[in-house]
């Protein structure tokens, strides 16, 4: 076990370094020129300031330098000062990972609690109209616009009738610890970025169940005479479930990507939302930052899948 | 006499197939097709409304009588009615006909999804196939390429790609064709490598075939069912990532009109119109699911080996 996790975190390195790579040359190959948007509006500098600049910043050395002195500054998580705020890009995206957190965490949960049944209840009943709600659902769920859906929502559930709040993560003036009105706030962009994941989740039970229901060891318990409910929970649910963990990793680049959509939608001040807006004012650090930051997160947690895999099937292991 | 009565006989279900004249795999796909009544539905569906986008000029002149510029400050937020067809579905906050600007739309979108899917498969189908077929080195390059890129959330790229070229259909196009083919090309690479141990492409070789002409000739045809698997749930997939960008102000710019800048302002007219909201996420809605059922279907009908599932 310990090898291969090792052997796993060793081949985690290449992509970071890949990550690093692209992002970093993405905006440095860009048409603007970094001074001139740092100088904007500005009218009292002369060439010579914009000289001393470019020495500053070490924008007058070979790319493969710049790019090493970057590496050497992000690895510190130095990623400069936000161009707009003024302030360390990395500290400023830190303030917004709790509220992305939340948010992906309460739709992972939504996503297993309502997909894996779903699923099962699928292929218990097959072959019956539930069977066939369920399955057409998930297909309906993958071909949502998640934004679409969240103004749906907002029309019914904010406008309409008023139940539910439409952005934010508090109402304004109340307390921070105010647990129901954070509830409230929540639910309406936990569901939108769960549905995909819901739709993936009983597709995939639903053709697993099947699966594990057809093999040999199912038939051995009901020839025994076990309960039916035995069976179902005891002996086949375990093996089906083993695909919830493989999943994980695309429902998890899902969460990230779509919290960003979703986040937009509802003004959820999240990281998503956070670098949408860095974006649209071209403040690269920031931008530059939270891509890294995510997909360091992605990449940990598809390493935690794949030590998860390892536990949980461990033919897995040899290979 | 008993053996002509046996002769005369109706043949019995296993003999009738064996008397049945031969079918390639794409006639009995056909075949399957035909009877699939879902799957059918969804691509007559799906025609209907790429013919409705493609007429978008006829039917503006001749049955709706608007542009999809023309705006009229005197009717805004109409409701949807019958009597005047341009405000078959409302109007919007400048008065434009949103059946009209609804059609243009999927113009953009439908071409936006096709080109970017075309571009996609070229670009993963080439890369899959030359890994999967070569291993080794050239297979360790694309592994960690390929891995790097499914490493950083494709909104993110798509962002920084936006926030640094002027967003507009072409630029688009080419993003998403560049950036999306990772998933393609894994699949390629997953049958390709089993097909290169295989009886045919071991006697191509030794009569001394090329590699191109092996991959191209010989592994090529047999993961065509595949790609056009994969090719109609990308058409989909791109679909909602243009329409998503696109509302977030990053993709098609107005006044160019796609189902997803249709969206943009909606928060503006929620409270007024909330039949604006409705219309283009209908459309997005119904093109995507009709593709993904297109490509379920097309699935079930070109891989034998999946039936056991069903």
């Amino acid at each position: 076990m310990r090898n291969f996790i090792l052997r796993r975190l060793i081949y985690a390195i290449p992509t970071l370094i890949g990550i690093s790579i692209i992002t970093f040359a993405i905006v440095r190959l860009s048409p603007g020129d970094p001074i001139r948007l740092l100088t904007f509006g500005q009218r009292d500098i002369t060439g010579e300031d914009i000289e001393r600049l470019r020495e500053v910043y070490g924008l007058n050395k070979p790319l493969p330098i710049q790019y090493l002195d970057w590496l050497m500054a992000i690895v510190q998580l130095n990623f400069g000062q936000s161009f707009i705020y003024h302030q360390d890009a990395f500290q400023l995206l830190l303030t917004r990972v709790p509220n992305t957190l939340q948010l992906a965490i309460v739709a992972l949960m939504l996503q297993l609690l309502i997909g894996v049944p779903l699923g099962v209840i699928a292929a218990l009943k097959r072959g019956t109209w539930l069977d066939g709600v369920i399955r057409v659902f998930g297909v309906a769920g993958h071909a949502v616009p998640a934004f679409w859906l969240g103004l749906v929502l907002i029309i019914i559930f904010a406008v309409g009738l008023r139940w539910l709040p439409s952005q934010g993560t508090l109402t304004v003036g109340k307390d921070v610890w105010d647990i129901p009105d954070r509830i409230k706030h929540i639910i309406l962009p936990a569901f939108v970025l769960s549905l995909t994941g819901i739709a993936n989740y009983s597709r995939i039970l639903r053709t697993e169940t099947l699966d594990v229901l057809g093999q040999d060891f199912v038939r051995t318990a009901h020839a025994k005479g076990l309960h039916e409910r035995t069976v179902v929970f005891v002996h086949a649910l375990r093996n089906a479930l083993i695909p919830v963990v493989t999943a994980l990793g695309g429902i998890l680049a899902g969460l990230v990507g779509g919290a960003l959509v979703v986040e937009q939608v509802f003004s959820w001040p999240g990281v998503g939302q956070f670098t949408f807006q860095a974006a649209i004012a071209k403040d690269y650090p920031i931008v530059q930052a939270a891509t890294i930051f995510v997909s360091v997160l992605l990449v940990i947690s598809y390493l935690l899948r794949d030590i998860a895999y390892a536990i949980v099937d461990p033919r897995i292991k040899a290979g | 006499m008993a053996s002509t009565t046996a002769a005369i006989r109706a043949p019995t279900a296993a003999e009738s197939l064996l008397l049945r004249p031969p079918r390639s795999l794409w006639s009995n796909a056909w075949y399957k097709l035909r009877h699939d009544r879902l799957t059918m539905i969804s691509f007559a569906v799906l025609v209907f409304l790429a013919l409705l986008s493609l007429a978008a000029d006829l039917l503006a002149q001749h049955v709706f009588n608007y542009t999809f510029e023309r705006q009229d400050l005197l009717h805004t937020y109409e409701k949807p009615q019958l009597e005047n067809p341009a405000y078959l579905l409302g109007s919007d906050e400048i008065g434009r006909s949103q059946v009209v600007r609804l059609l243009y739309g999927g113009r953009v979108s439908l071409a936006v999804g096709f080109v970017a899917a075309f571009v996609n498969l070229t670009v993963g189908v080439i890369i899959g196939l030359t890994a999967g077929y070569m291993r080794g080195r050239v297979d360790d390059l694309f592994t960690w390429f390929v891995t790097t890129l499914n490493s950083i959330p494709t909104i993110f790229l798509l962002l920084i790609f936006a926030a640094i070229w002027e967003p507009g259909p072409i630029t688009l196009t080419v993003v998403i064709g560049l950036l999306f083919w990772t998933g393609i090309s894994l699949f390629v690479r997953g049958q390709t490598f089993a097909l290169r141990e295989r009886e045919f492409v071991v006697a191509a070789k030794t009569i001394g075939a090329r590699d191109a002409r092996i991959m191209f000739k010989h592994v090529l045809p047999n993961i065509l069912p595949l790609i056009i698997v994969l090719a109609a749930i990308d058409v989909g997939a791109i679909i909602l990532v243009e329409s998503a960008l696109s509302y977030l102000g990053l993709g098609i710019l107005p006044p160019t009109p796609s189902w997803g800048n249709l969206l943009t302002n909606a928060t503006t007219y929620f409270v007024r119109a909330w039949w604006l909201v409705v219309s283009p996420g209908v459309m997005i809605f119904l093109t995507v699911l009709c593709l993904y059922l297109i490509g379920d279907g097309l699935r079930d009908a070109l891989d034998p080996r999946l039936k056991a599932e069903k």
